[in-house]
């Protein structure tokens, strides 16, 4: 099993220098001048001249490759163009806040979508079953930012009841665990939270339909075991796979919720990103993102050795 | 052995008129359209028949294992002494395994894939009894021994996928033995193995029905297995028992025109080179719309007009051997003649001495 695990950690080294390189280059190929957030608009050529040559932008592309990647191993991914703050207390900042509503949003999500999906799985073509369905359906193809914004209507404006923007009550600043910071985080949860729970109630749904039409089954009937006693065995045999869903979509959550926390102005990288892309802030950006493509991936890795205990098939060797 | 004296009493396994349909497709299906079957305690009978001859259903009807809303059984069901049709859901639970229980065909497909054949038995046993789990791994590997299962308690932490064909049908052996019960279904249990095991697999099923006094109903088509085993036969073509008598008898004298073309059907032994292997023409009857008369009628090479209009009852030929035919003189004469031709049908019976 430690040997396994080295491996597959082994393995992720290419992976993050590739995604490192691609990053940076996406972000370079893009047109548009990084420096003119910052310059004044009748700056002199010389000021120009000056300041790239102090972020290092005029040196070729690979060298500039080189020198970012050598120092973000080091942990250091260079300074914010516009705030001038290190990126990576920024990134790091950011993460904290996206981790935090992705992993709310993925458990309301997983429970929420496992619960349907057993359901409609197990009283497959009766009138549960089309009605868990229709849900996930419609969780998975309504866009969320504006299901962000009707929430916002509902519960905020009309209701009273939730806060609509912000991480806490002084606006972004320090999170606490009470009632007072969770309230704000209830309504972007749940808003990001309706694609998982569709993806998974479909997955768990087609996983325990197909269990259930398995032999195993009769033979776990065929020893005397009750409805409940056969549930367990479902539930262990579904476990792996959904895991596995759950694990990808909490990855997708921490990087594609720039459109949510927009809308909530939810201080996360999504609201960091997007102010990245706006500000053509390139350091940002590229930081935000690498730091993201390593989420995914230790994720990813998480997920398949959690797969690997919990399925004694999948070989470890 | 002390079963012997009360084989002769009330059968264990008592099957009166049994019907079952399923009601899923299009049409309803009649699968099984009026079985009779008794099993004395400690005897086994041999279900042969082709595919879709109803056997595997008549079996697991025994343990009602078909899909409730979709099936409909009639008849009456009884082992050893509980009304199986009657049974409540939670008394069916108890019933299952405890009284009866059902070693499967492919043992890979009919186990738990992520649960070790140990967790398996023991569960099996926790069901039925208030036993401590350290107790019940005990009895567990005890079983594991008694179906030879070599360095068991390493198996016993084994995966199905991580075992041999062999080795896994032993296991779920075991699993059907873990509550004690009094008679065994076994549903073409060596079908999926290797020709040497499968012989392993049959002794040892002999063996341990001997040991432990079980009635065992045991599904095939394979008449060479079936022979090993069974101390009776009993022929099914679409969903009757269509002959049925001591293993010997049937196999010397088969009176049903059937019994006799499986026999003629089977490839190994007399096998010359260069001979066609015979077949059975045609296709067993659709189970959706069966014939008024006698359903392999219209594959039979001794077919009569009688044999259109009704359904043949089953005529008795002494010894406990009968079977559903107006022909059964026809039968019996082909067998005596193609005995004086070539001597091979003896070498169905060198087995069974």
């Amino acid at each position: 099993m430690i040997f396994y695990l080295l491996r597959r950690i082994v393995y992720t080294i290419p992976i993050m220098i590739g995604v490192a390189f691609f990053c940076f280059l996406l972000v370079h190929i893009s047109p548009g001048d990084p420096l003119v957030s910052i310059l004044p608009p009748d700056a002199s050529i010389e000021l120009q001249k000056q300041l790239m040559k102090l972020y290092g932008f005029d040196r070729p592309w690979f060298e500039q490759f080189a020198t970012w990647f050598w120092r973000a191993l080091h942990g250091d991914l260079g300074t914010s163009i516009a705030s001038g703050r290190p990126v990576a207390a920024e990134v790091m900042r950011a993460v904290g806040n996206t981790l935090m509503l992705a992993c709310m949003a993925t458990l309301i999500g997983f429970l929420f979508g496992g619960l349907f999906g057993f359901v409609a799985g197990y009283f497959r073509d009766s009138w549960v079953d089309r009605i868990a369905s229709a849900l996930s359906v419609l969780g998975v193809s309504v866009p969320h930012y504006w299901l962000g914004m009707v929430l916002v209507i509902i519960f905020s404006s009309w209701l009273m009841w939730l806060p609509a923007t912000g991480a806490g009550p002084g606006g972004s600043g320090e999170w606490a665990w009470d009632w007072a910071h969770i309230q704000f985080m209830l309504l972007p949860a749940i808003t990001m939270s309706v694609i998982p729970m569709g993806i998974i109630a479909r997955t768990v749904r087609a996983l325990v339909a197909d269990i259930l039409a398995q032999e195993f089954v009769v033979g776990l009937r065929a020893k005397g075991l009750t409805d409940l006693g056969i549930f367990m065995h479902v539930v262990k045999n579904a476990a792996p796979t959904a895991l596995a869903v759950m694990g990808l979509q909490l990855g997708y959550l921490l990087g594609g919720s720039i459109l949510v926390e927009t809308v909530f102005s939810w201080p996360g990288t999504g609201l960091l990103l997007n102010s990245a892309i706006f500000q053509r802030d390139l350091p940002l950006l590229q930081g935000t993102i690498l730091v993201l493509a390593t989420f995914f991936v230790v994720l990813n890795l998480l997920v398949d050795v959690l797969q690997t205990t919990l399925d004694p098939r999948i070989q470890r060797s | 052995m002390n079963t012997a004296s009360r084989a002769d009493s009330a059968p264990i396994v008592s099957v009166r008129d049994l019907r079952v349909t399923f009601n899923g497709g299009k049409k309803p299906v009649s699968a099984v359209n009026g079985v009779d079957l008794s099993v004395a305690r400690g005897e086994t009978v041999a279900l042969i028949g082709e595919s879709g001859s109803g056997k595997s259903v008549t079996l697991r009807s025994l343990l009602r294992l078909h899909p409730e809303r979709r099936t409909r059984i009639e008849g009456r069901i009884e082992v050893a002494g509980e009304d199986v049709l009657a049974l409540g859901s939670r008394a069916l639970a108890d019933y299952r395994g405890r009284v009866a229980s059902m070693i499967f065909q492919e043992p890979l497909l009919a186990l738990d894939p992520v649960y070790t054949v140990g967790q398996q038995i023991v569960e099996s046993i926790r069901r039925h009894e208030r036993i401590s789990p350290a107790e019940a791994r005990k009895r567990a590997l005890e079983l594991f021994e008694r179906v030879r299962i070599p360095s068991p308690e390493r198996r016993l932490d084994a995966y199905p996928h991580e075992m041999s064909g062999g080795m896994r049908q032993r296991a779920m052996i075991a699993l059907a033995l873990a509550c004690r019960p009094q008679v065994l279904l076994a549903d073409e249990p060596t079908t999926a193995l290797d020709a040497t095991v499968q012989i392993q697999i049959l002794l040892l099923l002999r063996e341990l029905q001997r040991e432990l006094g079980l009635a065992i109903v045991f599904v095939t088509h394979d008449m060479g297995a079936a022979v090993e085993v069974a101390d009776r036969f009993a022929v099914m073509y679409a969903g009757r028992i269509v002959e049925e008598g001591p293993t010997r008898e049937v196999i010397r004298n088969p009176r049903h025109p059937y019994t006799l073309a499986l026999m003629q059907a089977r490839a190994d032994g007399a096998m010359e080179k260069g001979a066609r292997l015979a077949s059975i023409p045609g296709a067993p009857p659709d189970l959706a719309q069966l014939p008024t008369g006698c359903a392999f009628a219209e594959r039979c090479t001794f077919v009569q007009p009688a044999c259109l209009q009704s359904r043949p009852e089953a005529v008795e030929l002494g010894g406990g051997h009968r079977a559903r035919c107006l022909r059964t003189d026809a039968t019996a004469q082909a067998v005596a003649q193609s005995a004086r031709a070539t001597a091979n049908t003896s070498i169905l019976l060198t087995e069974t001495a």
